[in-house]
């Protein structure tokens, strides 16, 4: 039996409210926890069937033109040039593969052959010397070298903003820079095919497997059913895997072609090279306001690139239209074509650095109009999405802001520069956190047995972010059974399709199938009981209802199997749903060095139902130490004449580590929002990212007296501005 | 990484006339697997004795097997030599200390990410092939010392310490020596692929510190992050003061140049006067007088001005205030 629903309505019944075992929401330690610490959860490059062949992918040493002919490799089985091998990676939720042929190359560092050998060494040694002819071009890769595009859908206007600036009291007008940035999951992409007659199983680190096993069948050429994907433990993705990449189609081809598994694993720098970059941008905010600090005009202007033909353009100003009121609003989004490598989703696409730059430039109409930071937010909150009108699913940027300000201690925030301790400039900055809300159509399975054991089942993917234990979780509440009498399988496309991990869509939409699957499966038992599903009680093994009491084993004949299908509906429409918050910082600024150290941190979010309180803080501490990253130390450097990816190790690219952050504090707002499913539960993982680098930024300011609108903020652009 | 012999040296007389030295191998692993390097031969010392750290006359030896870790936490090294266990807990992480050695640290290679590409022209790598970083990604390159065939920098922090103390380096070899740390780096010119006095058939056999001279000692170093990162500059300085005056002033600077800098007119003016910040700023414009940037870098010009005055500042004693 299927139980499915499109949500196309409120739920206010707050079902999960009223269930007895008590262990949703609960702080549970992840359940892979203890397998991942001693090293027995297999990451996709650590399986290793027998007769299996190592590998490495070859690339492109020029940034365009064709490749005329690739020698030989000395020691190596085989050199594999096959015209299915794809350019770059899928883009996230995409049905087909992306443009493949190895001749023809875009961007440097491109896969354009396969060299696989009996070890890795033997492969990776044979690819770093294989002779390459190339016939050349010359292309741009310097976004500001060529004229974007604009494509018509993507630019809006209401109202006259340039008047609006004219005839405002205050205004703001500056641009900003942010550098393309990398995922850097901990777990280099990597993939191991295998052939069984005419079907492939590959093994992969990859986050949407559905979508993954319909780019597959297209690259390769055969049915989706041909194709099986595992991904059963995945170490992060951030969005590098979304898609499928070169190294999982080329695996796959190698695999068919020397009839054996092989294996493809990315080096560190192709992950570099070869996983989606974030764009990088430029922005351009305008603000208007007048002496109170009420908004007339925002204008939110931006340019971001990505290869030719790459549908894919960071959405910048993705929360741009909701956050704030204003009459007159304008925003303009021009995409160059240049030949970097391919742009693609980092975690929180657009809010990561649009809401940084926005509310970078908040900060800055704040003291222009002499107005404390907070106190400019809370006046210009919408009641409804401006321009729409379309009510709100649930608001809450003014409460997350009170909230945070009375716990932070904001009220002791001084005057810029007005905080010194030694040779440290101390200074205070904050920032609202927003981010989308999004459902994606999810299905599970769930078999409840005569023992009391339940054994959930979608192809949903667990990256590291508690999925495993939150699904777990999600049905021992609806069947009130112990935690650990739950088994959870995921990352197989044998199970149910899931919307899989990405767009912080994955919990509350794989979360909700699993709950419709219970739903049935309780309904069928409260049929055996003579009640109605919403009178039965389900709790460690027995069922109430009324005055009767019956174990779940006298009431299930084998086993009771049921299967949860969501999909959105017509409140995706009808409300604007997202996720809100509020970002605080204290740092640090050397007043010699312009080095700065953040000394702590604080977020409050708001999110719906929490389903893990440990889990879900976790991604909160993860998404602020991304804007870290984002406001200090993460830039991918570009080679200004081939475009070639020169930060290219954990060593040259800095993710800000263990001395780069402090303690961090998150705090839940207590929220059920009606709007999105029966869970009431939101999208958490890319809301602690967004906006949280401004309030770095801000502090830095208030610190310091120094803007610095070319991200990051390293300390060469810090002493720029320091007598 | 391309197919090499392994041969595990017993003792210093067992060493082949030609073959690559492996220690902990913290940048050399990494370099073959680039094939950057690619070595036939690889001789692991790491059984040989050279592990001591020892009083010499009046000075210290370390041998130069000593880890990184172990040193920094020496007790002699702490209380004499404090500017050394300084510098080396600022490089690398506690993983990478634990496996580099001393000697192998003075024979790092330099960071620029153009050698480490073998996709780029470097005349470090491949003689007379060109240097792909002028023009391109500069931010972390040298302003002093460099020439129009390399503008890489030595990227370690142990060995800016140790020109501040005059340390001497001790090598074996057909001939054994000993080459003062200030000669042991050289500067490209025309020849980046030569990177220290090290001949063919010849090993570090450890560090030489003089006598300690007392004083006040800093490492600072300033970087992109406060984890592992490498020095955008640092300054090593070891200054004594006497009646309210400099005594004498011994500073090394890192992140600058393809060896550890040191300039003797700057700790000349410094010497005998009074703390200030005009002179101070003096000893800068000196030691930045030859400063010459390569586009993006040319930050590290303020940079080091600023690192350098801070540094004096609170070496001397100055209210380190703004």
């Amino acid at each position: 039996m299927t139980r499915h629903l499109r949500v196309d309505g409120p739920n206010h019944d707050d079902r999960l409210d009223h269930m007895a075992q008590g262990v949703l929401g609960q702080p549970l330690n992840r359940l892979e926890g203890p397998l991942k610490v001693t090293g027995r959860a297999t990451y996709a490059a650590e399986a290793r069937p027998r007769n299996m062949a190592y590998g490495v992918l070859v690339q492109a040493e020029i940034p365009a033109g064709k490749v005329l002919e690739i020698g030989d490799a000395p020691g190596a089985l085989a050199v594999i040039q096959d015209k299915r091998m794809i350019h770059y990676a899928a883009q996230g939720q995409a049905e087909k593969a992306p443009p493949s042929g190895p001749e023809r190359v875009e961007y440097m560092g491109q896969a354009i052959a396969l060299v696989v050998a009996e070890t890795f060494e033997a492969a990776r040694h044979a690819a770093q010397n294989i002779a390459i002819r190339y016939a050349p071009e010359t292309v741009p890769v310097i976004p500001e070298s060529v004229t974007p595009e604009l494509p018509p859908k993507k630019q809006s206007a209401t109202g006259d903003l340039d008047q609006a600036m004219r005839d405002a009291a205050v205004t703001v007008d500056q641009v900003w820079h942010t550098p393309s940035q990398m995922s850097a999951a901990m777990e280099p992409h990597a993939a191991i095919a295998e052939w069984d007659g005419g079907h492939v199983t590959v093994r992969a680190g990859l986050q949407m497997l559905s979508s993954n096993r319909k780019q597959m069948a297209d690259a390769l050429g055969i049915r989706e059913s041909k194709v099986r994907l595992l991904a059963p433990y995945v170490g992060g993705g951030f969005g590098s895997k979304l898609g499928i990449n070169a190294e999982a189609v080329a695996a796959a081809i190698a695999a068919r072609e020397l009839n054996r598994p092989v294996m493809v694993a990315m080096t560190r720098q192709q992950v570099f090279d070869l996983a989606h970059r974030r764009s990088e941008t430029r922005q351009r905010v305008r603000l208007a306001c007048d002496a109170n600090g009420v908004l007339s005009g925002i204008g939110h202007d931006v340019l971001v690139s990505n290869l030719p033909g790459s549908e894919f353009s960071e959405p910048v100003t993705q929360a741009t239209p909701f956050t704030y009121q204003a009459a007159h609003r304008q925003i303009v989004h021009a995409v160059s074509r240049i030949h970097r490598g391919c742009a693609g989703s980092v975690r929180a696409p657009g809010e990561a650095v649009g809401v940084t730059v926005f509310e970078c430039a908040m900060d800055e109409l704040a003291e222009a109009a002499g107005i404390d930071p907070v106190e400019l937010r809370l006046r210009n909150i919408p009641d409804a999405e401006p321009v729409t009108d379309r009510p709100f699913s649930s608001h809450k940027l003014a409460e997350a802001l009170r909230d945070g300000a009375e716990r932070f201690g904001w009220s002791a925030r001084k005057p810029s520069g007005q905080r010194i301790e030694g040779e440290w400039f101390i200074g205070m900055g904050m920032a609202a956190a927003v981010r989308v809300n999004m459902l994606v159509e999810s299905r599970a399975r769930v078999t409840l047995h005569q023992d009391g054991r339940a054994i959930v089942e979608t192809d949903m993917t667990d990256i590291g972010t508690g999925t495993y234990t939150i699904l777990g979780q999600l049905a021992a509440e609806m069947l009130g059974l112990p935690a650990d009498r739950v088994e959870v399988r995921l990352g197989d496309t044998d199970f149910p399709p899931a919307a899989g991990s990405g767009g912080s869509f994955g919990a509350a939409s794989s979360g909700n199938s699993v709950y419709l699957a219970c739903e049935e499966i309780r309904s069928q038992i409260a049929r055996t009981m003579r009640c109605d599903e919403t009178d039965l009680t389900l709790h460690d093994g027995m069922a109430r209802a009324g005055n009767v009491s019956r174990p779940l084993s006298e009431l299930i004949d084998g086993q009771i199997t049921a299967e949860g299908h969501l999909q959105p509906g017509k409140t995706e429409k009808t409300h604007r749903q997202a996720t809100w918050g509020s970002h605080w910082a204290e740092v640090a600024v050397n007043r010699w060095t312009g080095e700065v150290r953040v000394r702590r941190m604080m977020g409050v979010f708001a999110c719906g139902r929490v389903l893990n309180e440990k889990t879900a803080r976790s991604q909160c501490l993860g998404g602020m130490s991304f804007g870290i990253g984002i406001a200090l130390t993460e830039a991918m450097e570009h080679d200004p004449r081939d475009g070639h990816v020169v930060s290219r190790d954990l060593a040259e690219y800095h993710i800000p580590c263990h001395a780069d952050v402090p303690e961090l504090e998150v705090h839940f707002l207590p929220e059920r929002d009606a709007y999105v499913g029966p869970l009431q539960a939101k999208g958490l993982g890319e809301l602690g990212i967004c906006g949280a680098g401004a309030a770095v930024l801000n502090a830095i300011h208030n610190a310091c007296g120094v803007r610095v609108r070319q991200l990051p903020a390293t300390p060469d652009k810090i002493i720029a501005g320091l007598d | 990484m391309r197919e090499f012999t392994y041969l595990r040296a017993a003792s210093l007389a067992d060493l082949p006339a030609s073959a690559t030295i492996i220690a902990g191998g913290t940048n050399l692993l990494d370099l073959m697997k680039h094939e950057v390097m690619a070595p036939d031969a690889l001789v692991d010392i790491t059984r040989l004795d050279l592990n001591r750290v020892e009083s010499e006359d009046d000075g210290l030896r370390i041998g130069a097997l000593v880890r990184n870790s172990d040193l920094a936490a020496h007790p002699v090294i702490r209380r004499d030599y404090p500017v050394l266990s300084r510098a080396l807990l600022a490089g690398a992480s506690g993983q990478l200390r634990n496996m580099a050695t001393t000697g192998g640290n003075l024979m790092q290679r330099t960071r620029c990410p153009y050698f480490y590409d073998r996709r780029m022209a470097c005349n470090k790598r491949d003689p007379g092939a060109g240097c792909a970083a002028i023009g391109g990604v500069t931010r972390n390159h040298a302003i002093l010392g460099a020439s129009d065939h390399c503008i890489a920098t030595y990227p370690g922090d142990m060995a800016v310490a140790l020109r501040a103390l005059d340390a001497v380096v001790n090598i074996d070899g057909p001939a054994p020596r000993q080459v003062p740390l200030a000669d042991f780096h050289l500067l490209p010119d025309d020849t980046p692929e030569i990177e220290t006095v090290l001949r063919p058939g010849e090993i570090i056999t450890g560090v030489t510190l003089p006598a300690p001279v007392g004083g006040q000692h800093r490492y600072r170093k300033v970087r992109d992050r406060a984890s592992y990162a490498f020095a955008l500059v640092s300054v090593a300085a070891v200054v004594g003061m006497e009646d309210g005056r400099i005594s004498q002033a011994a500073l090394a600077f890192g992140g600058v140049a393809a060896k550890p800098w040191r300039d003797p007119e700057v700790e000349a003016v410094l010497a005998g006067q009074e703390p200030s910040d005009a002179l101070f700023a003096e000893a800068a414009e000196i030691l930045l007088r030859p400063a010459k940037a390569w586009g993006e870098n040319q930050f590290k010009i303020p940079l080091l001005r600023r690192s350098l005055i801070a540094t004096l500042r609170d070496a001397t004693g100055m209210e380190a205030k703004p």
